[in-house]
């Protein structure tokens, strides 16, 4: 095998790295934990005005496939607010795949060029493991169809310009085969958005569909084809465009620290035989899941789709990092329940933050259960066991 | 970058998968219990040229790489064939590299083992292939040193069922290296080491995987094959990642190790998650599959109910060679305390 990233993606990665260093400062970041947006304009236009995000949409052929994963693996180890431009590329990844030339058109430049999100909405307050049974209406009225329904877990809707939806369309057929994606514009009439707060800070929102009316080219993909519509954009979503090495950063902030905490003993908490071996451990799972990352980006990047292994990275990256979080708050002792700004909060608060985001982690983007039935059935081939 | 093997590692692959796969059965392996040596297998497995496969080409070896080799040990593993394969690779590259290449080694008539551990008072502990080999390559003291000996006739019952024994350094004795390189040639076998018996746990675990899948599909309780049920199946569901993640990283300490052969040095920052170091990669290869492979034997075995305890299913065969093939160079916890002393410094405020 073959580790090396060619000299092109290599040279792509270090101007991640100078507009990461030119542009998000701690200010930046600060900011996004006070509001609980995880995104940030001017972070987005940089990003945009060096060509970077046009690159690393999948399939437009602007640049190598794996910088897809490089652009949110660097945004992700330095702890920048990147939440909403990943899920807009990776839609921008899925209308450049499925999408009509009418689409492509209106919604792609407006992404690449770091101006425009785009919102999901796929979960909704009665289905979320089993999202092929949602209810959401979408029927058709001559051009157009009319949209009744809610969604939860609709992050970035109070920012987007984009939304894609899945609907209902057909209820007489197995309930996979009755299902439309559609893409639409938040200024839609009859879309409202209601903010929903988490224990992570971050804002998430529920979103409510009264009588929406699109006409019927906003279908993404095929009448009735939702559901493969939605495996392509959670292939891309799993384990390609980050979330896979948030202990990455968790672990920088915890050595610092641990470096410069001196226990009552005299010996600095790195120094710790426990410590160290679990520093140890958190480094290795940090490196398997960056592996796992990149092969699944290197067989996108080689012309497949990698649900399965998307399935097996996400499963291992966020259990990981939720092994690391536990370990690390309990080494820091009552310094790691010390929040942002407080007097010795251990790694200035990172760690407290840490264990306040890492539960959603095994949830969001398919639970552990639901990817784990994935590698049961398709990898390993046991029988259904729904 | 490619993370998938080449045509020619893929060959590699299914010859000795083909050749493990008929010559060393678990019929094989448990008629060679407790001693963990197949005279008869080592024979055959000199025919096709595996014990001086990764010794340079001009030092009359097949010149292949560590990434080659990480492809056989694998298939080794997959088998847990009773000889001491991985272990007289190693040695017979540590001899190469030092000008001492021979041919009745590099050919596996003479069998060489390499010692874990440096000596102490005159004595290897627990050599792996000890007791077999004719031929010892150690540290002792400052030397790093190939000593020719008659191995001892048995080896200690144990865990690992292998080939175990003490070693004296006397014998006739050449010295390979001296000094600080005597100390670098040792960390550079033993990083090989490491690199090659991970590759063989990600075999040990991909074979306690398919045992297990194979059991669960055939095994009926109420009514049905118990892989049907959903607790089973979330089990088994961790296996392969782990397995995958473990592949990846023992090839990429493999690919680590090619590279500093050639001259290329690693690059090490652990605070950005960037890391093509030989020595660090080899120790997280190691760690992570010895507790890979032990969590894979070990859900397999319970997988297999009662039946899994008894001495007449293969799988114990597997668990115990999954801890013990592992130990028989250290706790993969006090390998984490080495990795921490390289990748964050010394314990600076500990005197």
């Amino acid at each position: 095998m073959d580790f090396e990233l060619p000299p092109h993606v290599i040279e792509f990665r270090n101007t991640v790295k100078r507009i990461i260093r030119d542009v998000v400062t701690p200010e930046m970041i600060d900011e996004m934990h006070t509001s609980g947006t995880f995104t940030n304009h001017t972070l987005n236009r940089a990003l945009a005005k060096e060509g970077l995000l046009e690159r690393a949409v999948p399939g437009m052929g602007m640049g190598d496939p794996l910088e897809l994963w490089v652009l949110f693996n660097e945004l992700e180890k330095a702890g920048a607010p990147y939440d909403g431009i990943s899920t807009s590329i990776m839609v921008a990844g899925v209308v450049q795949q499925v999408g009509t030339d009418e689409q492509k058109q209106a919604m792609i430049p407006t992404v690449v060029s770091g101006e425009a999100l785009v919102c999901m909405g796929y979960s909704e307050p009665d289905y979320g493991s089993d999202v092929a049974s949602i209810v959401t209406r979408a029927v058709r009225d001559g051009d157009e169809f009319v949209i009744n329904g809610a969604k939860m877990w609709t992050t970035m809707a109070h920012e987007a310009k984009w939304l894609i939806l899945l609907t209902r369309t057909d209820t007489e057929v197995p309930k996979h085969k009755g299902l439309t994606m559609f893409l639409l514009s938040m200024d839609t009439p009859g879309i409202t958005v209601e903010p929903v707060h988490t224990m992570g800070t971050e804002r998430t929102n529920a979103t409510f569909y009264d009588n929406v009316r699109v006409p019927v080219s906003a279908v993404l993909g095929e009448i009735n084809g939702g559901w493969r519509t939605m495996a392509v954009a959670l292939a891309f979503e799993r384990g390609v465009m980050g979330g896979t090495n948030v202990a990455v950063p968790m672990l920088r902030h915890f050595r610092k620290w641990a470096a410069k905490h001196i226990g009552d003993d005299g010996v600095a908490l790195i120094d710790d035989t426990l410590v160290r071996e679990r520093l140890a451990r958190i480094a290795i799972d940090n490196e398997v899941a960056k592996l796992l990352t990149q092969r699944s980006a290197w067989i996108a990047a080689s012309g497949g789709l990698p649900g399965l292994e998307g399935s097996m990275t996400k499963v291992f990256a966020s259990e990981a990092y939720q092994k690391a979080v536990r370990w690390c708050q309990q080494m820091a002792g009552p310094a790691g329940l010390l929040q942002f700004h407080e007097p010795n909060a251990a790694a200035d608060g990172w760690i407290e933050y840490d264990s306040r985001h890492s539960p959603v982690t095994t949830i969001y983007g398919g639970t552990s259960e639901i990817n784990r039935n994935n590698i049961a059935e398709r990898h390993l081939g046991l029988p259904k066991a729904r | 970058m490619r993370l998938g093997l080449t045509d020619d590692q893929l060959a590699i692959k299914e010859v000795f998968a083909g050749f493990f796969g008929k010559e060393s059965t678990p019929a094989v392996v448990r008629a060679a219990e407790p001693g963990g040596f197949d005279p008869k297998l080592w024979r055959r497995v000199c025919e096709t040229g595996a014990p001086g496969m990764g010794v340079a080409e001009d030092a009359g070896g097949g010149g292949a790489s560590l990434g080659d080799l990480a492809v056989v040990a694998e298939e080794f593993g997959r088998s847990i064939a009773p000889i001491p394969l991985i272990d007289h690779q190693v040695a017979a590259r540590v001899l190469a590299r030092f000008g001492g290449a021979r041919t009745d080694v590099t050919d596996g008539e003479t069998l060489a083992s390499f010692a874990l551990r440096p000596a102490v008072n005159g004595s290897w502990w627990l050599v792996p292939g000890g007791s077999v080999a004719g031929l010892t390559i150690g540290l002792d003291g400052d030397e790093l040193v190939a000593v020719e000996s008659a191995p001892p006739a048995a080896a200690p019952r144990n865990h690992a069922a292998q080939p175990l024994a003490d070693r004296s350094t006397a014998g006739a004795r050449t010295v390979l290296a001296s000094g600080d390189a005597a100390h670098a040639a040792f960390d550079r076998a033993l990083n090989e080491w490491k690199t090659l018996t991970a590759a063989t746990l990600v075999g040990i675990g991909a074979q306690a995987l398919h045992m297990a899948l194979d059991y669960v599909q055939s095994r009926i309780q109420f009514g049905k094959p118990i892989g049907a049920f959903q607790a089973v199946q979330q089990s088994l569901a961790d296996l392969p990642i782990a397995i995958d993640g473990g592949r990846l990283l023992a090839h990429k300490a493999a690919w680590a190790g090619d590279n500093e052969a050639a001259g290329v040095d690693g690059h090490l920052d652990i605070d950005d998650n960037d890391n093509s170091n030989f020595a660090v990669l080899a120790g997280m290869a190691f760690v992570f599959n010895a507790d890979g492979a032990a969590h894979a034997t070990d859900r397999s075995l319970h997988f297999h109910g009662g039946y899994g305890f008894a001495e007449e299913y293969d799988i114990q065969l597997f668990y115990r060679r999954a801890r013990g093939w592992a130990l028989v160079y250290d706790d993969p916890a006090r390998e984490c305390g080495r990795l921490a002393d390289t990748m964050f410094g010394p314990r600076e405020s500990v005197r």
